[in-house]
C-alpha cells in the first residue's frame, strides 16, 4: 500500500515537472477540455435552471389541486371527441360540495369555480393590455396560498352580488400605480368601473409563458354582470384533503362529476380532471429530450478535447521511451508506468475542468446580472460533476497511450533514441 | 572523497568469491527478424559468485548485449536455465522481473540514463520509490549513495549542470542505493573522455573491494583489464573464460 502511494506521489510529481517543462502544449491541450468543460457544465447550468423553472411553475398549479375542465392538459389525438363536450358550469362547484359533504370520508375538500378571458384594465392615463381576469368566489382563497401584498380578497358574499371589486396582480398594480397606493382607486375592466380591494403578492411567470402577475380577479358574479355571457365555460378547481391520495381523490371526484351530470353508466366522462402530476408528465420527455441532445452536441466539445489529451500523451510517451526503459530497468512495474502517464493525462484534464468551471462560474454570474429571467443556475454539485467529468475524460483519453507504455518492452525502449 | 587513480598494471587484491549468485546453462536466445530467425545466444554457461568482478567482451554481434539484458532480468532466455540467486528467471512474470531488477541489479548504462528534470539526488532515490521505502529513510540512504561516490556536495544539481564523469558517478550511486547483489554496468566509459574514464573504472576497483559484484561489458581492453576474470563471446557462444591476475 505505501509503495503505491509513494508511486502515485511520484507519478503527480512527474505530471507537473511534465506540465511545468511543456507549458505551451499542455496549455493547448488544457484548452480542448476547457471548451469542453465550459459547454457541458453551461448546458447543465441551462438544464438545471430550465427544471426549476418547472418546478416552480408547477409548484404555483398547486399539488393538491385538481381541475375540472372540458379539455384533458395532454394533447387528445381526437379532439372531435372532446369539442362536443358541453361547457362546465360554475353551479356544478356548488353540487360538487354537496357531494363532498355528503360523503364519509371524502377525499376532497372543496370545489371552487372560475371563468377567464383576457382583457384591458385602464386607470387614469395608464392601462394594460391582455389582463387575465378570472371570476372567481370567495373560496378561491382557501385554495392556493397566495399571499396578498396589500388588501384581501373579496368575501363569498361580495361575490354572490356581483360587487365591482377586484384584486390586482403585483405587475398589473405596478403598472397602472407606479407612483401611488392601488388600494381603494377604481380602475376601469372593460370600461366598468371596479374598486381595487387586494394587490397579490409577486409569483412570476408559468414556464416563461405567461406571468401570474398579470392578472385581476373579480367576483364570479361581476364577471358575468361586465365582462361576458353566461354561456361562457368555466374551470372547477377542487382541493384534495390529503395530497397522497391524490389518485383516489381523483376516482372520487370523477364519480361525483358524472353523478352531477347525471352521465350514464358505460358512457365516456364529457369532462376532464387534469392535476400537476399529467401537466409534469406531458414535461418530463420534452425536458428529457432536451438534456439529452445537449449534453450530446456539448458532449462532443468535450470529445474533441479528450482526442487532443489522447495526442498528447502517445506524443508524451514517443518522446520518453527511453526514460521508461529507464524506469523499468530500475524496477518500475508497469503499474507503476501506467499510472504516470494515467495521472499526467488526468492532471491536464483536470487543469482543464477547474479553468473550464471558473469560465462557467463567471459566465453564469454574468448573465444572471444581465438577464436575470434566464435560468442559468450555478451549483456545489456542478464543481463535482464537472471535475469527475474531466477527470473521466483524462483517465479514458490517457488510458490507451498509457496502457502502450506499459507494456513497452525494457530492451526496446532502453534502446530506443 | 576523490577515488585514487588505480593503474591497472599495480598489484591488486583478489578476494575470495562467495556463494552463487548467476548460474546459466545452455542458455539460448532467439529473435524473429521477420521472415529471419537470429541465434543471439547459442548455448551459453555461466557462473558467477558474490564478490567477482567479471567483464564480458566481444565485437558487436557477439551477443553480448543479448548477455547483458538477460544477467539484467530485462529479458527472458528463449531456452536453457537461468537462476538468479537460486531463484529461476525463466518462469518469471514481467513484475517479478521487475521487482528482481529493482532490488538485486544496479544498472550503470553508457548514456548515464539520468532523468534531466530531476537533481542528483532524485534520481539516485528512484529505485527505492519503486521498493516502496518511505521519503524520509530514502533521501537519507539516497544522500550515502551519494557521500560513496563523492558526490555528497552535488545533491541537488541537475545533471545538466553536472560533467560526464559526475553525470556517470550519478548513475553509479543509483545503482548502489538498493544495495544489489550485482552492478551491471554497459559500456560505463564510452561517453567519457580517458580520464574520466579512468576515474570511473577507479571507482569500480572500490566497490569492488567494498564488496561488490561487478559485471561490465565492454569491447575496450584497457577497461576489460581492471576485471578479475573475462569472459569473451563470439557469435552467441563463449571463446573463453578467463581468470586474470
Amino acid at each position: 500500500m505505501a509503495r503505491l502511494r509513494y508511486e502515485i506521489t511520484e507519478a503527480c510529481r512527474i505530471a507537473l515537472a511534465q506540465i511545468r517543462a511543456h507549458k505551451l502544449r499542455s496549455v493547448l491541450t488544457a484548452l480542448g477540455v476547457i471548451i469542453g468543460i465550459v459547454a457541458v457544465t453551461l448546458m447543465g447550468t441551462a438544464i438545471r435552471g430550465m427544471d426549476s423553472a418547472f418546478q416552480s411553475s408547477l409548484a404555483m398549479l398547486g399539488d393538491d389541486i385538481l381541475y375540472v375542465q372540458k379539455w384533458p392538459w395532454k394533447d387528445p389525438d381526437d379532439w372531435w371527441n372532446y369539442v362536443n363536450r358541453p361547457p362546465i358550469q360554475p353551479a356544478d362547484a356548488k353540487k360538487l360540495n354537496r357531494l363532498f359533504a355528503e360523503t364519509p370520508g371524502s377525499q376532497l375538500e372543496l370545489a371552487v369555480p372560475l371563468v377567464a378571458r383576457s382583457s384591458s384594465i385602464k386607470f387614469g392615463g395608464f392601462q394594460v393590455d391582455s389582463v387575465y381576469i378570472a371570476g372567481t368566489t370567495g373560496d378561491y382563497g382557501q385554495l392556493s396560498t397566495v399571499d396578498f401584498q396589500a388588501g384581501r380578497l373579496f368575501t363569498n358574499t361580495e361575490a354572490e352580488t356581483g360587487r365591482p371589486v377586484c384584486v390586482l396582480g403585483a405587475d398589473v398594480a405596478k403598472a397602472l400605480f407606479p407612483h401611488r397606493e392601488p388600494l381603494d382607486q377604481t380602475v376601469l375592466i372593460r370600461d366598468h368601473p371596479f374598486r381595487v380591494i387586494g394587490v397579490l403578492a409577486r409569483q412570476g411567470t408559468f414556464l416563461g409563458l405567461f406571468s401570474w402577475d398579470n392578472q385581476a380577479l373579480i367576483p364570479l358574479d361581476a364577471f358575468w354582470k361586465y365582462l361576458s355571457s353566461r354561456s361562457r365555460g368555466a374551470e372547477l378547481r377542487v382541493k384534495v384533503r390529503d395530497k397522497t391520495h391524490l389518485a383516489e381523490a381523483e376516482d372520487e371526484l370523477i364519480g361525483d362529476m358524472r353523478r352531477v351530470r347525471g352521465q350514464l353508466p358505460g358512457e365516456r366522462d364529457n369532462f376532464s380532471v387534469n392535476e400537476q402530476q399529467a401537466f409534469k408528465a406531458q414535461l418530463d420527455p420534452v425536458e428529457r429530450g432536451i438534456a439529452l441532445a445537449g449534453f450530446f452536441i456539448t458532449g462532443l466539445a468535450l470529445f474533441v478535447g479528450a482526442i487532443g489529451i489522447m495526442n498528447i500523451t502517445f506524443v508524451s510517451v514517443k518522446e520518453r521511451t527511453k526514460e521508461i526503459g529507464t524506469r523499468k530497468a530500475l524496477g518500475a512495474r508497469r503499474r507503476t508506468i501506467l499510472l504516470q502517464f494515467l495521472i499526467e493525462a488526468v492532471s491536464v484534464a483536470l487543469i482543464g475542468g477547474v479553468v473550464g468551471l471558473g469560465l462557467t462560474w463567471i459566465v453564469a454570474v454574468g448573465v444572471r446580472l444581465a438577464m436575470p429571467a434566464l435560468p442559468i443556475e450555478f451549483s456545489p454539485a456542478l464543481i463535482v460533476i464537472g471535475l469527475v467529468v474531466s477527470a473521466g475524460t483524462g483517465v479514458l483519453a490517457g488510458f490507451a497511450p498509457a496502457w502502450s507504455a506499459s507494456r513497452l518492452d525494457p530492451v526496446v525502449a532502453l534502446r530506443y533514441e | 572523497m576523490t577515488p585514487s587513480v588505480a593503474s591497472p598494471r599495480a598489484p591488486r587484491l583478489t578476494r575470495p568469491a562467495g556463494d552463487l549468485v548467476i548460474a546459466i546453462e545452455q542458455v539460448t536466445k532467439l529473435y524473429q527478424m521477420g521472415a529471419e530467425t537470429i541465434h543471439a545466444l547459442r548455448g551459453v554457461s555461466l557462473e558467477i559468485r558474490r564478490n567477482e568482478y567479471l567483464a564480458v567482451m566481444g565485437p558487436s554481434g557477439s551477443g553480448k548485449s543479448t548477455l547483458m539484458n538477460m544477467l539484467g532480468c530485462l529479458d527472458t532466455p528463449t531456452g536453457g536455465r537461468y537462476e538468479f540467486t537460486g531463484r529461476n528467471v525463466k518462469a518469471m512474470g514481467d513484475d517479478e522481473l521487475a521487482a528482481i531488477r529493482n532490488r538485486e541489479i544496479g544498472f550503470v548504462f553508457q548514456t548515464f540514463n539520468l532523468l534531466p528534470r530531476a537533481d542528483a539526488l532524485r534520481n539516485v532515490e528512484l529505485p527505492l520509490i519503486y521498493a516502496g521505502m518511505p521519503p524520509a529513510e530514502r533521501q537519507e540512504r539516497a544522500r550515502q549513495a551519494l557521500a560513496d561516490v563523492g558526490l555528497g556536495n552535488r545533491v541537488h544539481h541537475k545533471p545538466n549542470e553536472l560533467s560526464g564523469g559526475q553525470r556517470q558517478r550519478v548513475a553509479i550511486a543509483r545503482a548502489l542505493v538498493n544495495r544489489p547483489s550485482i552492478i551491471l554496468a554497459d559500456e560505463p566509459t564510452g561517453n567519457l573522455d580517458t580520464q574520466t574514464g579512468v576515474e570511473i573504472m577507479a571507482l569500480f576497483e572500490q566497490l569492488y573491494e567494498r564488496g561488490n559484484t561487478l559485471i561490465v561489458v565492454t569491447h575496450e581492453e584497457d577497461v576489460a583489464r581492471h576485471a578479475r576474470r573475462i569472459v569473451r563471446l563470439r557469435d552467441g557462444l563463449i571463446e573463453s573464460d578467463e581468470a586474470l591476475p
